[in-house]
């Protein structure tokens, strides 16, 4: 996120609603051009960089995207692949090739069973269906740890700016956190304590999205819940 | 030439283009992706609806998809305790009319074809009834459809405009609904979208001449963009909710 950046408070708009007019602007990810000015498509913060006017989601549910990370729950095994829920309409599909190593036909439930939680990446969105790949540092089976789970638009803020909240959690907790970009979040500890208290972590942010400076106010948290 | 009306008076003192005191709210249900309340009046005089919004989600039955968009599905419902005589729950022959016709004057402001083969779900209940449900309904839908990040044309408001007599009224409640004298009362229930105020639910009950239905229209135009000033306070309140 860009607070420190952009000082100027962003403002909430909903759909129809003009944002600013003039032939200067652009109309980005969520707004369009009407005549002379640029409308908001969906509701949420107007962030101007620069020409550039776009929306930034504060609720609804989680788009996918090409390169998202994210977690998805297996739900069937084909022939050839496994077929995975991503918390959108549409499942996601990892293809037999997509694996990294080599695995006998018919053999596929013992790589990853029905239920298991798959670290992921999307490699193609079309018409058909999202295809997925495990090949990668990172992806894979989730093995043990626990899982948190929020809204998807919240991701960037759990994230922060250049990963800085994300590390702060890990260096406080001492856990090993994945976040997948549908909004959930592999949490993996030694001990389960701090598993449970990074997973307080990621809620209090949740909680809080409006709030500028979090960074700040998660260091207190973490001071005040150590004591 | 003309008669004069025998109704100079509202029942509860409003003006005759006076709105009842609207209060909104979003978010209202967390484990939907979108939602929000809405009524019209205060406490044992208001109409409150709550709506819900779930997706895109994947449609079944499968052949109801539709490859080229997403479509909406609208579910109206008056709960049993809503009105003061139980209604008995579950589907019946009104709640169907009136979620079809939601849907219609929801779906030309929604923009589905990033969305095929999926469905947007929207539950809408009324909680407390005095007249103009569906307007309610179909207020907290448009609000729970823009809380639920989709996108929208514009917001979409709707009011019941009524004739007492002679006398057109803006926002009719249960007693002005039940009013009898003179031409009986005739009830139009209303819905505009915020740009353009193009109409998109249009009901007609009872009886009116052609020169009064243009100015209730006008009448009911007026009271839209009203409402569609406190939608939006609701949607852009949420910050005020933390510290």
């Amino acid at each position: 996120m860009t607070e420190k950046e952009n000082k100027k408070e962003r403002k909430i708009v909903v759909p129809g609603e003009i944002i600013v007019s003039g032939e200067d602007y652009l109309p980005g990810d969520g707004t369009e051009r009407n005549g002379k000015d640029v409308v908001a498509k969906r509701y949420g913060l107007a962030d101007e960089s620069g020409r550039l006017i776009k929306i930034i989601p504060l609720s609804g549910v989680f788009i996918p995207r090409r390169g998202n990370v994210i977690i998805g729950k297996v739900l069937d095994i084909t022939m050839n692949g496994w077929i995975l829920d991503l918390g959108y309409a549409t499942n996601g599909f990892i293809p037999l090739s997509e694996c990294p190593r080599y695995i006998n036909k018919g053999d596929l439930g013992d790589y990853f069973a029905i239920d298991d939680l798959i670290v992921c990446k999307i490699i193609s969105i079309s018409g058909r269906g999202i295809d997925l790949t495990v090949k990668g540092r990172g992806l894979g089976r989730i093995e043990k740890g626990i899982i948190a789970k929020i809204n998807s638009n919240k991701v960037p803020r759990v994230i922060g700016k250049e990963g800085s909240m994300i590390s702060m959690i890990k260096n406080e907790t001492g856990c090993d956190i994945t976040v997948g970009q549908n909004g959930l979040i592999w949490i993996k500890g030694d001990k389960i304590d701090n598993e449970i208290l990074a997973k307080k972590a990621i809620e209090f942010i949740e909680d809080r999205p409006f709030i500028d400076g979090l960074t700040d106010k998660m260091e207190e948290w973490f001071g005040e819940v150590k004591k | 030439m003309v008669e004069k009306s025998k109704y100079t008076k509202r029942i509860d003192g409003r003006k005759f283009d006076e709105i009842r005191k609207m209060s909104a709210k979003v978010g209202v249900v967390k484990e939907a992706d979108g939602s929000a309340m809405f009524s019209f009046g205060e406490g044992k005089e208001a109409t409150t609806a709550v709506a819900a919004v779930f997706g895109p989600r994947k449609l079944h039955p499968q052949h109801m998809q539709d490859p080229k968009t997403g479509i909406l599905r609208v579910n109206y419902d008056m709960l049993s305790f809503s009105v003061n005589e139980r209604a008995r729950p579950g589907p019946n022959r009104r709640s169907k009319e009136i979620s079809e016709v939601s849907k219609w004057a929801l779906v030309n402001v929604l923009e589905l074809k990033e969305f095929p083969n999926t469905v947007v779900d929207v539950f809408i209940s009324i909680t407390q009834a005095n007249a103009s449900t569906r307007c309610a309904g179909i207020n907290a839908a448009s609000m729970a459809l823009a809380h639920a990040g989709l996108n929208m044309k514009s917001l979409v408001a709707s009011v019941s405009v009524g004739k007492m007599d002679r006398t057109l009224v803006v926002d009719v409640n249960k007693k002005e609904e039940d009013y009898e004298e003179g031409e009986g009362p005739t009830d139009i229930a209303l819905a505009f979208t915020g740009r353009g105020q193009e109409i998109g639910l249009m009901q007609l009950d009872g009886k009116i001449r052609p020169e009064e239905l243009k100015e209730a229209v006008e009448m009911g135009k007026k009271a839209a963009m009203e409402i569609i000033e406190v939608q939006k306070n609701a949607l852009k309140d949420v910050r005020g909710e933390e510290k």
